[in-house]
């Protein structure tokens, strides 16, 4: 469809928008449909065609009929803070924001398991269940805000899923509207449904097979007792290898998280988070579970991390130190925007034995671009998170910020690891998908998802890579499937 | 020489472009919307602090204000909560500041509108207009008529604005004895402070003015209280009527720096978190250097009370209340002034009285200036979610420190059916340092 034909099917479906949402429910006005050009990630903007705010599934459903039935894309979007511009809008299509989806509709003590809906707040969750003595473990660093929706189509995950897994591993089943506009239930509140694991195929599928529109989460008893302990080191080489030592000793921490020099100056200046003075590292290790085990790993972490050259360490167990601990790590993406007017949040996976050498090339890179990278990261499952600072307002800045941070990913993909931990594909690294798939690796996806999503409508140019986006040999393809043609798949 | 219009040298730097360095420090994270009682009343993004910023830089880069971004403006209550939640440091209150500072220069209001701002604001910066409408008041509240109107639901039909400022006037005793301009220190003075009286705070609540004094006092304060001060210029300047707000400045600085005090002691939220910030407004304002430093100087001596009393350290002795409150962050103390931890420690400082804390205290009562005289509706949703937290806490006495969320919050229990005794912090200290039963903090006696 050229652009304008576009622009004229959006115009022509908001009439039925506004019947289905109301006129409160649907945005055409410029100034407002502005406000959602971007998610969290700012250096993708498009302003979509128009934004539509429903409160039901019945009403998602309808407004995904209509996309469907006139063929114009729709985009969902949580609270729009995710990282890799999974959730761009189409500027000739419709954004369908779940944020004001947000009722926990019910938490099941009984099958240790909560239903929400889509827009609901990831930490809500964990309040709702608190009384219970539960609480949802996957927690991204934006866990206040992000929702689980965005959750959902992400994978995300966050310091805790070192032990406790990712959202995949938490989501046991999902009320969904397919691109075609129908409603389908994947799994229940059973954790081992039998048959094709249809959840963990929508779970990190960004929007591209549908919308979740209820989420029915698995829930996690709290722990007995939880320690966090705070270490400074005098090099990121000393602390990398205390990490080694402590999985290497055979201690599953909740969380092991790292920090550099840069990083923690930005924490300090941002919520004034009070870290040992002059530590080029701290390493915040979390161990929770049976007291008794917890208070013994606490001793063997505390001796390991001592031998590595720790030079202070802190030991926190009630909860508002452990949140003082916390304090600096939870705020590191953002506080980055007090050191530097702008910033990159990559999102890399290395082996965890790879680390001390990835991230001295990393301090190569940055040494010689002259850009300034800032390191946070998920140090136990070797989950990197450089930010690449720049200033957008110096011609050329920006380009060689995008240098590097692509130079970083590839040093993942080179190290064996991966090109996103837990932010996504989006648009942001769809391109870069070729560089960790073959084309029949890419072919299988693509295959999948027009099973789903035959018209492409559903959150269209994101996850896999597209001609328009990556600029590969253009065209669409008409001819026969690669993998239909070479008998390995078929197509119904 | 160029014919070219030249800023003035004593002017400080261009405000336009301090907005626009301001604006760029957003880094769209979005951890702001979760404590926006907008964003939690309509999960929209322009009515979230993230989305005004957006709309600000729409205005700020190409020049344009569109009754639509003048509608999210207007939404916002101003509260700062999103400062609170922001790691990367945006100064949200000085962004809103200078674009309600626009809005009132160039948008141009329906008549209605217009005509109520203009009494609002001819009414209630003003000490002894506020005063001249306690007696009709009282007379009004005593007559019967007061349950007949509410009952009636004649004034949500005519004005939801007067239908809340009606529902919102507190119930008026017999006032006490004005307060004299020099208090002195029991016992030996340890400070010589300067005591700000406030326009809503002086002419509804004059027994917590009389409780603050007596307080500090006790503590060991000399107060001076000039009874020429007039404003501080809070509700002017949240509105962006800035001329207005300077020029209540400027007289507030005049008054203060004859007085000669160490510090200027204030009570009320709203007012402190204002008056932090002087230079501000004035530079704001178009004010010259000069005035701009006075306007420093004296904000840098502006404390709440409760904040000044943690630092001064108790001196009198606490006598028990036996009590079970529940404290209300007012968000210009918490937010606006980042004072959490001085209200909770005096009142734990007092024995057999506990404290609550209410469940999502960093979100707005919904007061806000006088935000629930132009945004009623609004106004009376967020006082009716604030009222259900209070409720669940079970506390005899709500206990907040300022006037606007006491009478917004007592309002809202009331409509609820769940009346409940509600003071300042300032009266809770009084009457532990007096002795005085708990009764005459539950207005029974």
């Amino acid at each position: 469809m050229s652009q304008t034909a576009q622009t004229q099917a959006v115009a022509a479906l908001v009439p039925h928008l506004r019947r289905v949402c109301g006129d409160d429910g649907v945005l055409t006005d410029t100034a407002r449909r502005r406000t959602y050009e971007s998610d969290g990630l700012t250096h993708h903007r498009s302003v979509p065609g128009v934004v539509v705010l429903p409160t039901t599934a019945d009403q998602v459903a309808a407004v995904v009929r209509l996309c469907a039935d006139s063929g114009v894309p729709f985009v969902p979007r949580g609270a729009g803070t995710g990282l890799s511009a999974g959730a761009l809008p189409h500027p000739g299509g419709v954004l369908l924001v779940t944020s004001r989806m947000r009722r926990v509709l019910e938490i099941d003590v009984d099958n240790e398991c909560a239903v929400v809906e889509p827009g609901v707040a990831n930490l809500d969750v964990t309040r709702a269940a608190a009384p219970y003595g539960y609480y949802y473990a996957p927690d991204p660093s934006s866990q206040q805000v992000c929702s689980v929706g965005g959750n959902v189509a992400e994978n995300s995950g966050g310091a805790h899923c070192l032990k406790y897994g990712f959202t995949v591993n938490h989501v046991r089943g999902l009320d969904v509207v397919t691109p075609s506009g129908e409603r389908v239930s994947l799994g229940g509140k059973n954790p081992d449904a039998h048959g094709y694991d249809l959840v963990g195929a929508f779970v990190g599928s960004e929007g591209t097979l549908g919308v979740a529109t209820s989420v029915t989460v698995g829930l996690t008893r709290a722990p007995e007792r939880t320690v966090t302990l705070l270490f400074a080191f005098s090099s990121m080489d000393a602390g990398g290898q205390a990490v080694s030592s402590i999985i290497a000793a055979g201690v599953l921490p909740s969380a092991v998280e790292m920090m550099d020099a840069l990083a923690i100056e930005a924490a300090e200046r941002a919520v004034a988070c009070g870290y040992p003075e002059g530590a080029a590292a701290v390493l915040i290790v979390e161990l929770d579970g049976p007291a008794a085990e917890v208070d013994a790993q606490a001793m063997a972490v505390t001796r390991l991390c001592a031998a590595a050259g720790a030079f202070e360490t802190r030991t926190a167990s009630g909860a508002e130190e452990r949140a003082r601990i916390w304090k600096g790590r939870k705020s590191a993406f953002a506080a980055v925007g007090r050191i530097s007017p702008a910033y990159i949040v990559q999102d890399g996976v290395v082996p965890r034995t790879a680390l001390p050498e990835v991230l001295r090339r990393i301090t190569e890179l940055s040494a010689d671009s002259g850009i300034r990278v800032a390191n946070v990261f998920h140090a136990g499952d070797g989950n990197l998170h450089p930010l690449v600072l720049f200033d957008d307002a110096e011609p050329g800045a920006a380009e060689r910020a995008e240098e590097v941070s692509g130079a970083i990913l590839d040093l993942c993909i080179e190290h064996g690891g991966s090109i996103t931990g837990e932010h996504g594909v989006g648009v942001d690294k769809a391109c870069k998908m070729p560089r960790m798939y073959g084309p029949d690796d890419l072919a299988t996806f693509d295959l999948f998802r027009r099973a789903l999503d035959p018209g492409g409508i559903a959150n269209p140019d994101k996850l896999l890579p597209t001609p328009r986006l990556c600029g590969e040999r253009p065209g669409v393809r008409t001819g026969v499937h690669p993998l239909v043609e070479s008998g390995r798949a078929e197509q119904f | 020489m160029s014919d070219l219009p030249t800023r003035d040298p004593q002017a400080g730097p261009d405000t336009e472009q301090i907005f626009g360095d301001l604006l760029g420090e957003c880094v769209h994270c979005g951890f702001c919307l979760p404590t926006c009682p907008t964003n939690v009343l309509w999960g929209q993004e322009m009515d979230s602090p993230r989305g005004r910023i957006h709309l600000m830089t729409q205005m700020h880069t190409e020049d344009v204000l569109t009754e639509a971004a003048v509608g999210h403006f207007d939404n916002c209550l101003g509260c700062l909560a999103c400062v609170s939640a922001c790691p990367s440091g945006v100064a949200y209150d000085a962004l809103l500041e200078h674009t309600r500072h626009r809005v009132e220069r160039e948008h141009e209001r329906p008549l209605g509108e217009r005509a109520l701002r203009g009494a609002v604001f001819a009414l209630f910066p003003h000490r002894r207009r506020l005063r001249l409408m306690r007696g009709p008041l009282r007379a009004y509240q005593a007559s019967g008529v007061s349950s007949l109107v509410r009952r009636s639901r004649l004034l949500d039909r005519l004005s939801p604005a007067l239908a809340t400022m009606e529902r919102v006037a507190p119930p008026l005793s017999s006032p006490p004895p004005p307060l004299p301009e020099l208090v002195p220190a029991a016992g030996r003075a340890r400070a010589r402070v300067g005591m700000l009286v406030g326009c809503v705070q002086g002419a509804f609540f004059p027994e917590v003015n009389t409780a603050t004094a007596r307080v500090l006092a006790m503590e060991g304060c000399e107060v001076v209280i000039p009874p020429e001060q007039g404003c501080c210029g809070a509700l002017s300047g949240h509105a962006g009527r800035l001329a207005e707000a300077a020029a209540f400045a400027r007289r507030l600085v005049e008054v203060f720096e004859r007085a000669g005090v160490d510090r200027l002691v204030v009570n009320s939220a709203g007012c402190g978190s204002s008056m932090k910030h002087l230079d501000r407004t004035l530079a704001e304002a178009g004010a010259d250097q000069g005035w701009v430093r006075r306007g420093r100087a004296l904000s840098e001596r502006v404390a709440d009370l409760t904040e000044f009393l943690v630092e001064l350290g108790p001196r009198a002795e606490r006598r028990p209340l036996p009590l079970h409150v529940a404290y209300h962050d007012a968000c210009h103390l918490s937010h606006g002034q980042g004072v959490t931890a001085p209200p909770r420690a005096l009142l734990a400082g007092i024995p057999e009285l506990t404290v609550s804390d209410l469940p999502d205290r960093e979100i707005c009562c919904g007061s806000a200036g006088v935000y629930n005289l132009f945004k009623p509706e609004v106004a009376r949703e967020l006082g009716d979610r604030k009222a259900e937290g209070v409720a669940a806490t079970g506390a005899d006495v709500l206990v907040s420190g300022n006037p606007g969320c006491s009478l917004q919050i007592a309002a809202a229990m009331d409509r609820a059916g769940a009346p409940v005794a509600v003071t300042h912090t300032a009266r809770v200290l009084d009457a532990s340092l007096r002795g005085l039963p708990v009764e005459r903090l539950l207005g029974r006696g």
